[in-house]
């Protein structure tokens, strides 16, 4: 087990090397000078000698890259043109309330997804399965972006129940902060709940045709203690691993989702320096949302791995 | 009494042994009737797409001061936008926009992502650890992020936000092909022509990539409707289709801003979009089942 997950750790460090390559050749994809962008309507050649210098941009393309890499290596990701803030720090105050916002999806997906997988595979082929089945396809085809609006209209605007936008810190008010979260969070955790539903019900199949649980019905056991206890504790295997990959596709889904409901966090962050040419801000999110991922993947790797009695038996 | 029942018996032996994989896994796609109905809307949305200049009212973009925000009715179906423009029309344009960013993108992908997987699959060793690397790290990046990335750096445009989704989704063709053609290089039909004195190439291009094409068929239509709601997605953001040409994701984009005096104007863009999404994820799950029966 220890020298798997000791492979599984070093193939990290070349992933994230890669994706470091990726998000630097970024800024080369950008039509024009960097430099002109910054000195806007500045066009004195000695200012825009100054800048290049500055960002290094008068370097060979491989000395950028390594003063970049080392830079980021040492928690500096650059400075944000526009708001003129470190991004490292821009990214600190802002992934907090991302990451509220995606826990509470996270919840919200597994409250419904995993019940729902059950309900589908233990009813298979009846009037159950069916609807299961029809709204984790709904789920998954339904652009979160969307779903937002449509709750913004019902529950906000119709019903008046709930705030239709902004964001309280759960620090501050944490009743007004679960009231402006709660939509959001549904939405961002809509996908993903389709998601975990399909893969708890797949799991879930192939557990009730095992040997052990006809063994556990033979022994006239009841049937929720044979499907909860000795289905779904090995069902749910896989499904740990992919719901810790899915905590990484939250991030992505954030990004709409906030924009949608004005929560100013992570996805708006990057949104926002979109609009504003702000490209050092850019390359810091995807940077750390990519390094995110593949900490989640690797994660999901060693829950795999923890969970799994054969595995840690090896 | 055995003589003449055996003979047609035996004709319908023949008949199911002759007919071909293709026709049996049509038979079993058309055994599902959410598949069925999910292709028929399919075509549904490529013909409005393809004739959307026909079909369309009015001219989508063309404007009226007296028509403003107007509720549907019957001389406008889905009613009018905040600029008076019909948004029946515009949704059928909309289409246009998804269906050639769905497959356009989706073509892209594959177009980069197949010929990629095959070479690192066949050719295996330091080539696919390399490549495999490469896909790792494309993988880490999350797709619309990536996709947001891209489409920022290149400038918004529905051209440059399909070139960023086929880009950001090439990774998981290279994925399914390089697993396609592990799978399919074992078979002794390989083999037998590599036996024969067939050079690396032309084992994999005539020999291999057709038996890979089953699962790289699932995973396009999939990925149609992945790229679909990616449009609509960047088009929301204001980094794909620019205005006043009609796009589903900046109709929502715009009717944000009316939601109490106008619901109509998201109610509409969002439907289509889910029905196009919901269609084509149909499809792709009814091919897969009808493409590899085993598989759940």
């Amino acid at each position: 087990m220890k020298s798997h997950l000791g492979t599984r750790i070093l193939q990290v460090v070349p992933t994230l090397l890669l994706v470091s390559i990726i998000v630097f050749g970024l800024q080369q994809l950008m039509p024009g000078d960097p430099a002109l962008v910054l000195a806007g309507e500045e066009r004195d050649p000695a200012v825009l000698a100054q800048i290049r210098a500055e960002l290094w941009l008068d370097r060979p393309l491989p000395v950028q890259y390594f003063h970049w890499i080392g830079n980021v290596l040492h928690g500096d990701l650059g400075f944000s043109w526009r708001i003129r803030q470190p991004v490292a720090q821009l990214v600190l105050e802002k992934l907090p309330v991302t990451l509220q916002l995606g826990l509470m999806a996270f919840v919200i997906a597994l409250s419904i997804g995993i019940p729902m997988g059950i309900l589908s595979a233990v009813k298979k082929n009846t009037f159950w399965d069916y609807v299961a089945n029809g709204v984790g396809l709904a789920g998954l085809s339904t652009p979160n972006f969307w779903l937002g609006i449509m709750l913004i209209l019902l529950v906000s605007v119709k019903l008046g129940w709930l705030p239709p936008s902004g964001y309280v810190s759960l620090f501050e008010d944490w009743r007004q902060s679960l009231a402006t979260t709660i939509m959001p969070a549904f939405v961002l955790g809509n996908a993903i709940a389709a998601v975990l539903m399909r893969h708890t019900r797949s799991a879930m199949l192939t557990a009730l045709e095992q040997d052990y649980v006809r063994t556990a019905r033979a022994k006239g056991l009841r049937e929720y203690i044979v499907v909860l206890r000795h289905a779904l504790r090995n069902a749910l295997v896989p499904v740990v691993t992919l719901g810790a990959l899915e905590l990484g596709t939250l991030l992505s889904g954030a990004v709409l989702t906030e924009q949608v409901f004005s929560i100013p966090g992570f996805g708006k962050l990057i949104v926002d320096a979109v609009f504003n040419r702000d490209y050092p801000v850019v390359q810091g999110v995807v940077l750390v949302t990519a390094t995110v991922y593949v900490a989640l993947n690797l994660l999901a790797d060693v829950l795999y791995v923890l969970i799994n009695p054969k595995l840690r038996s090896a | 009494m055995s003589a003449t029942t055996a003979a047609p018996s035996a004709r319908a032996a023949v008949a199911v042994v002759s007919q071909s994989p293709a026709r049996l896994a049509w038979r079993r796609f058309c055994r599902r009737p959410a598949a069925v109905a999910g292709l028929v809307v399919v075509m549904l949305f490529i013909v409005v797409a393809a004739f959307a200049p026909l079909i369309a009212p009015v001219d989508p973009v063309k404007t009226s001061w007296s028509l403003i925000r107007k509720a549907p009715s019957w001389a406008n179906w889905m009613g009018t936008d905040e600029n008076g423009r019909d948004v029946l029309s515009r949704v059928i344009f909309g289409a246009r926009a998804s269906m050639l960013a769905g497959v356009i993108s989706v073509t892209i992908a594959a177009g980069i992502g197949v010929p990629v997987g095959l070479l690192a699959g066949f050719a295996g060793g330091k080539v696919d650890a390399v490549i495999s690397r490469i896909v790792d790290a494309m993988l880490a990046c999350p797709f619309l992020i990536l996709a947001i990335a891209l489409a920022a750096f290149l400038g918004p445009s529905l051209q440059n936000a399909m070139i960023a989704i086929g880009v950001t989704a090439a990774p998981v063709f290279m994925r399914i092909s390089r697993g396609a053609t592990m799978d399919a290089a074992t078979n002794e039909y390989v083999e037998a022509a590599r036996a024969l004195g067939n050079p690396p190439w032309r084992v994999a291009v005539r020999h291999i990539l057709p038996n890979i094409v089953p699962p790289v068929m699932v995973q396009a239509t999939l990925a149609i409707a992945t790229a679909i709601i990616a449009e609509a997605s960047l088009s929301f953001l204001g980094l794909g289709q620019q205005p006043p040409a009609p796009s589903w994701g900046s109709m929502l984009n715009s009717a944000q801003r009316f939601l109490t005096q106008a619901p109509w104007l998201a109610v509409f863009p969002g439907a289509a979009i889910f029905l196009a999404v919901l269609s084509f994820n149909l499809v792709g799950d009814g091919l897969r089942d009808a493409l590899d029966p085993r598989a759940k």
